[in-house]
């Protein structure tokens, strides 16, 4: 039998660190465990947009919990993937305000031109499709949010090809300092 | 044109940065509570104005905040609750995005009264864009002497911060928000005790919606009464209403409470009336686990009389031919909906979003989704609108938290004003199921 080397220990990057540490400081001292949503948060955002049990050790280490704490929190939030995803996640909004505007047509029209079924990724890697529930910004339905930004109002096929072309046009993925992702059209000021 | 309280700037250029928000009157709250009055008296014009929370229970502000306990050398907290998720609801992530101090000041005002040194605000991670613009006007109000030490010369102090949740729409129950902010799984608590007396941290702590802490800074500049001079009743000052669902203008509106509901639907100064040409159907008014009415009862109450937007006036009737403001989350549907596939979908939410600690809840949403599921798609039976009807009584009373109300109303309204369209899918199944089927035939009104 061949032998298996171990996996190399994940380690936050320097601008992580800081960030983390930044974080801490805003809760009393003993209760440092209340940094865990923000640090899963930023440990999707370092390690390809989801959460290995390695990384969830890792954000156990960082705050002194045992790893079940991380593990049973992870579990019950949705926002974090606990497997591997695409290198676009799109959320899909399936809630009823949605889906009075269409979001069964435009789920349906995502999974025949990215080839990705929802729950699933596109064979090429490019697109993973995720339905959530509301996402709060029910009337510029229907919505699908990619990382921190929303696109709203995607009820023609022009603004579902203005949507993926922007993604497709994303050359890497800034982590830290935080990406500047621009604002939905509903919340522009003038 | 109603008066606007608090969105009376919101598309000024450059609000959202702490020169222009100053500019335009910003901080004055502030300044007046600081200098000029006790944390009581803040209290007390915050119960003169009647201001009832914002976020769906439509509870008396200042009366939640005098019940928050005080001992001695223990510090307390004020969390705002900006887990927006209320399908419907999408005032408060326009309140923060472009108006974030108007948020803070009312942060600051708020957290001087109940002499809390250390607040949050709790925002759905979601909206982590949302979550950098409020972090960075915290910068700028903390630049300006408007947070941290000795805020303005007057010996109080304050330390402001924005925590993410991670996708949970029981987050929304205070209880659960404040599990969440101490990095649990967000499970509501037994109660009593109540936050106010062991709540963050198990100290003693409030919770409020943005929208209701925002009101808090109109209230303090102008005095409680006037506030309370918007208004109707007990309905006072102005509210923030998200309008969607078939409308030809959706969006925010911020009203006095008391516009005529068919005024706030039909006027092109609101929504516009319902889009494509098409007849109103139903209504949910206030987030979706509040009843949903249909046409003849959303635009007059039982007795004949508009329909006003007010808490009493939405409710009248009770639950039998009334519903409730909520949270203000206005979903139209038009003639073509299907009541039933919108039942199902709103009960997928809700078992989706169970965190499956109490019983009832954990398996009814899922018998709801699953029945609803088979009416909807033609292979229900007559017995099983009863069943529905009668999983939906079980639930509700017997959990620790209102998710399991706002499970068991939407289904309950639906079927007493709507039984023909249930009928019409166990005896049309075919006709139902087409694509764009809807039932046009009356609802109950009774």
């Amino acid at each position: 039998m061949e032998p298996t080397t171990a996996p190399t220990k994940p380690q936050f990057s320097p601008a992580a660190q800081a960030e983390i540490k930044r974080l801490l400081t805003h809760y009393p001292e003993d209760r440092s465990k209340s940094a865990l949503l923000p640090i899963l948060h930023i440990a999707q955002a370092e390690f390809g947009g989801w959460v290995s049990p390695e990384v969830q050790d890792l954000v156990a280490e960082t705050l002194g919990i045992k790893p079940i704490e991380v593990y049973e929190v992870s579990s019950f939030y949705t926002q974090y993937n606990l497997k591997p995803v695409g290198k676009h996640v799109l959320e899909i909004c399936r809630t009823g305000p949605c889906m009075l505007r269409g979001s069964d047509e435009l789920t349906a029209h995502l999974e025949r031109i990215t080839g990705a079924k929802v729950g699933g990724t596109s064979p090429d890697g490019t697109f993973t499709l995720k339905e959530v529930e509301c996402l709060a910004a029910c009337g510029f339905a229907p919505i699908v949010q990619v990382r921190e930004k929303y696109y709203e109002q995607l009820d023609t096929p022009e603004a579902v090809d203005a949507m993926l072309s922007e993604l497709k046009s994303l050359v890497h993925r800034p982590i830290l300092p935080w990406e500047e992702t621009g604002l939905p059209n509903s919340l522009k000021n003038y | 044109m109603g008066r606007k309280l608090l969105t009376e700037h919101i598309n000024v250029e450059g609000i959202d940065t702490f020169e222009v928000y100053r500019k335009h009157g910003g901080y004055r709250s502030v300044e007046k509570a600081l200098k000029t009055m006790t944390p009581d008296e803040v209290v007390e014009e915050v119960k003169k104005s009647g201001l009832r929370g914002r976020g769906g229970a439509g509870f008396p502000t200042g009366m939640k905040w005098s019940f928050l306990a005080k001992p001695e050398g223990v510090p307390r907290y004020l969390v705002c609750n900006a887990d927006e998720s209320e399908p419907g609801t999408f005032k408060d992530r326009q309140l923060m995005a472009k108006l974030p101090h108007l948020l803070i000041e009312g942060m600051i005002t708020g957290s001087y009264a109940l002499g809390a040194r250390t607040s949050y605000i709790y925002i759905r991670g979601e909206l982590l864009y949302v979550l950098r613009i409020l972090e960075k006007a915290i910068a700028e109000a903390y630049a300006a002497g408007f947070l941290g030490e000795n805020i303005l010369g007057s010996g109080y102090s304050l330390d402001l911060h924005v925590h993410p949740g991670a996708g949970a729409y029981i987050c929304g129950e205070e209880t659960a928000l404040l599990e969440s902010l101490e990095g649990k799984r967000g499970n509501p608590r037994n109660k009593p005790p109540f936050p106010a007396v062991q709540g963050l941290y198990a100290r003693p702590t409030v919770v409020n919606n943005v929208e209701t802490i925002a009101a808090v800074v109109p209230i303090i500049n102008d005095g409680g009464d006037e506030y309370a001079k918007l208004g109707v009743g007990k309905s006072t000052g102005t509210k923030l209403i998200s309008a969607c669902g078939h409308l030809n203008k959706p969006g925010i509106y911020e009203i006095e409470l008391g516009v005529p509901v068919e005024e706030f639907i039909y006027s092109d100064e609101y929504c516009g009336g319902i889009w494509k040409g098409r007849d109103l159907k139903a209504v949910v008014a206030g987030g979706s686990s509040v009843p949903i009415l249909p046409k003849e009862l959303i635009l007059k109450t039982a007795a004949g009389e508009n329909r006003l937007m007010t808490y009493e006036s939405l409710s009248d009737g009770g639950f039998v031919t009334g519903t409730m403001l909520g949270s203000g989350g206005f979903i139209a549907m038009d003639e073509t909906t299907c009541i039933v596939k919108n039942t199902w979908n709103f009960s997928r939410f809700y078992h989706h979003e169970s965190c499956g600690q109490c019983s009832p809840c954990r398996e009814g949403t899922g018998w709801l989704e699953k029945v609803l599921h088979r009416l909807e798609h033609g292979h229900g039976s007559m017995h099983d609108i009863d069943l529905i009807v009668s999983v939906a009584k079980q639930i509700e009373g017997n959990t620790i938290c209102p998710l399991g109300e706002a499970a068991a109303w939407p289904v309950a309204a639906a079927v007493r004003h709507f039984r023909h369209e249930f009928e019409w899918h166990v005896t049309n199944p075919k006709e139902a199921t087409m694509p764009g089927a809807a039932y046009r035939g009356a609802p109950v009104l009774a």
